[in-house]
């Protein structure tokens, strides 16, 4: 092994590489604008949206009452809302947005609740159409509020305190520290993205220092030269390895601004807001990429060893695409809720290292398993080394046709 | 000098079974001559001087690059050899330059021997007016001439050319054939694959003629023409592999 040799393709890969534009655009602006575009840009969208939806005054078409005018009138006096004309067709009116949403007043309602007799109003709506929700709530809070009414006239005719229907409270509140409760929620996140786009980063230039080099005829040339194989191997695998954090790291900044942004846009809630804000010190980050290392160097092994197998660009291409699923699969199966990690699952590739993360984020470290999870990924990522080092030194591979 | 000893490969094909690309071949190539080696297409020409090149390994034989062995050393033959073809491309995104100089350094040569070599050949090749400019926005002529010098950069007593006018226009391919004959001139050792008779003719001193993996016939051009009866060299070739090429069809 020559270090100068393996610098000096590093160097030129390194120089190649930053002159292609479809490379900036894969491993520099797509990580740096994904998350701001997904995050803000998602945010903001749904904040207008919503806003917008909320100051729409709903159609409602109102089902019966005709023998409840007090209740009627009442329900016409709402502010924003717009009692329409009653039709046979509502439903379908509800289906296609003409109302947003239907309200059935029993027969007789206001003699039975005067009776004191057990009745009940039904809404109809378009669900999972946010207008048409929005509607349904505020018809439903205009009874809710009538009801309250009616119980509170009730007991003050009786003489009882409101008190007695909420003889107490129930309240939930949490005392684990802020990190571990970001960390819980955005974790196993953070894992997750740093594994994807470890890979994805790793994609393009696996296929253009291999499958790119054999179809652009630079392969021969290289072989020619005196540099050992294992020097080649090892100069290109580091750039992928390069690329491969490049990415990584360039989408974490990326996240990072992104949240950093979307708790100050007032788009959330102030405690969504504090949840949203990863509790993240520089150790974690460095913790999170000491183990995502390994990882990312069994990745460019691969991706490597698969793209010298293709004969040209478009055939490495069809082989790495399916490359994401099998990395997909296990990184978001660590977000499952109740997954937890385990001395079995610890020795899962991809799998293990998305655990350990979600662990690591929310302060849990579990030193044990940390361990055996970095050495069993660099055992995995040695041999997948050490088979790139093999094909490169394979002619069937290296002049297939 | 070259010295191949039964130099043999073996492929394997899923279709057609083992393939003997080269079968036992043995020829010598002396500093100061060319050796032309002419084939027709599949011929074996490519896989022997990319044996020859360290790029393939033999199945069977060896070779002698500059009284190293090329199975027991491919390296160092590598590193006294410049092997040029119409396959060995260069790096689009390298200036002509870099892609010079990439290879010097390969080829272990410190900064300031490189630097004075890289200039010198720049000059004596007229590249100094794109020496700057992306191997991908050169024209034809230009990466010839890149190739050229990147094949120089460490000044090997050996040069193989793998066919390399194929596909060249004429003004283009005679760049690269006056730079075959200066190699020859500076007393390198010169070996050279091609199906064109009349670029033997010009340049070979010496000719050997393969067919199906086999080093049919050897010698001089003149000895050629004598001991088949012919003047030209298409139909000396044309009566060497006649027989073969009938029972390789049959």
């Amino acid at each position: 092994m020559n270090l100068r040799n393996i610098g000096c393709v590093y160097r030129k890969e390194l120089t190649e590489w930053l002159r292609d534009r479809r490379t900036l655009i894969s491993t520099v602006l797509i990580p740096l604008l994904l998350f701001p575009l997904m995050m803000v840009g998602f945010s903001s969208l749904a904040v207008i949206m919503i806003g917008k939806a909320e100051k729409e005054t709903p159609k409602i078409m109102v089902l019966g009452g005709e023998d409840s005018p007090a209740i009627l009138e009442k329900l016409r006096s709402v502010d924003n809302l717009e009692i329409v004309l009653t039709t046979d067709d509502w439903k379908r009116k509800i289906s296609e947005k003409e109302i947003r949403a239907a309200v059935e007043i029993p027969k007789n309602f206001e003699v039975s609740l005067e009776q004191s007799k057990p009745e009940t109003v039904q809404i109809y709506f378009y669900e999972g159409e946010i207008k048409s929700s929005f509607g349904a709530n505020r018809v439903e809070k205009f009874f809710k509020d009538y009801r309250d009414n009616i119980i509170k006239n009730r007991l003050s005719a009786r003489n009882i305190p409101g008190s007695i229907l909420n003889p107490f409270e129930v309240k939930q509140k949490n005392v684990a520290p802020p990190e571990k409760v970001s960390g819980a929620a955005l974790g196993g996140l953070l894992g997750y993205m740093v594994i994807l786009l470890s890979m994805t980063g790793a994609i393009y230039p696996a296929i253009d220092l291999t499958a790119g080099e054999k179809e652009r005829g630079t392969m021969e040339t290289i072989l020619s030269s005196p540099i050992s194989r294992m020097d080649l191997v090892l100069g290109k695998f580091s750039l992928v390895l390069s690329a491969s954090l490049a990415t990584a790291i360039l989408s974490l900044i990326s996240m990072g601004v992104s949240f950093a942004l979307l708790g100050k846009s007032g788009a959330m809630s102030s405690k969504d807001a504090a949840v949203m804000q990863l509790h993240i010190g520089l150790p974690t980050v460095l913790a999170v990429f000491l183990m995502a290392l390994p990882l990312a160097v069994l990745f460019a092994a691969v991706l490597l060893t698969i793209a010298l197998f293709a004969k040209s660009y478009k055939e490495a291409q069809s082989y790495l695409t399916p490359m994401t699923f099998i990395v997909v699969i296990p990184a978001v199966a660590s977000l499952m809720p109740g997954v937890e990690l385990t001395p079995k699952l610890a020795l899962v590739p991809i799998l293990n290292t998305s655990l350990v993360c979600k662990d690591i984020v929310a302060g849990t470290y579990h030193w044990n398993s940390i361990a055996l999870i970095f050495l069993s990924t660099c055992v995995y990522a040695a041999a997948a080394l050490f088979l790139a080092v093999k094909m490169f030194q394979r002619e069937s591979v290296l002049f297939r046709s | 000098m070259i010295e191949a000893r039964g130099l043999s490969k073996r492929f394997r094909d899923k279709k057609r079974g083992e393939i003997r690309a080269v079968d036992s071949v043995s020829f010598t190539c002396q500093p100061g001559r060319i050796y032309g080696l002419l084939g027709a297409n599949g011929a074996g020409k490519t896989t022997t001087l990319r044996m020859l090149a360290t790029i393939l390994e033999p199945t069977e034989g060896t070779a002698l690059v500059c009284g190293h062995d090329i199975v027991e050393q491919p390296e160092k033959v590598r590193s006294c050899v410049g092997f040029l073809s119409t396959a060995t491309a260069l790096y689009p995104r390298l200036t002509a330059q870099e892609m010079v100089e990439y290879f010097g350094r390969l080829n272990g040569l410190d900064e300031a021997i490189l630097k004075k070599r890289v200039d010198d050949i720049f000059h004596r090749l007229d590249m100094n007016g794109f020496r700057d400019r992306r191997c991908d926005k050169l024209s034809t002529g230009m990466k010839q001439k890149t190739s050229i010098a990147r094949t120089l950069v460490h000044d090997p007593p050996v040069m193989i050319f793998d066919e390399p006018t194929l596909g060249l226009d004429v003004m283009t391919a005679r760049t690269i054939t006056a730079f075959i004959r200066e190699c020859r001139d500076n007393d390198k050792t010169v070996i050279f694959s091609t199906h064109v008779m009349s670029e033997v003719e010009k340049l070979c001193d010496a000719i050997g003629i393969i067919h199906d993996g086999k080093l049919l016939t050897e010698g001089t051009l003149a000895e050629l023409r004598a001991k088949y009866g012919e003047q030209d060299l298409e139909e000396v070739f044309v009566k060497v592999v006649s027989p073969y090429h009938s029972n390789s069809e049959a």
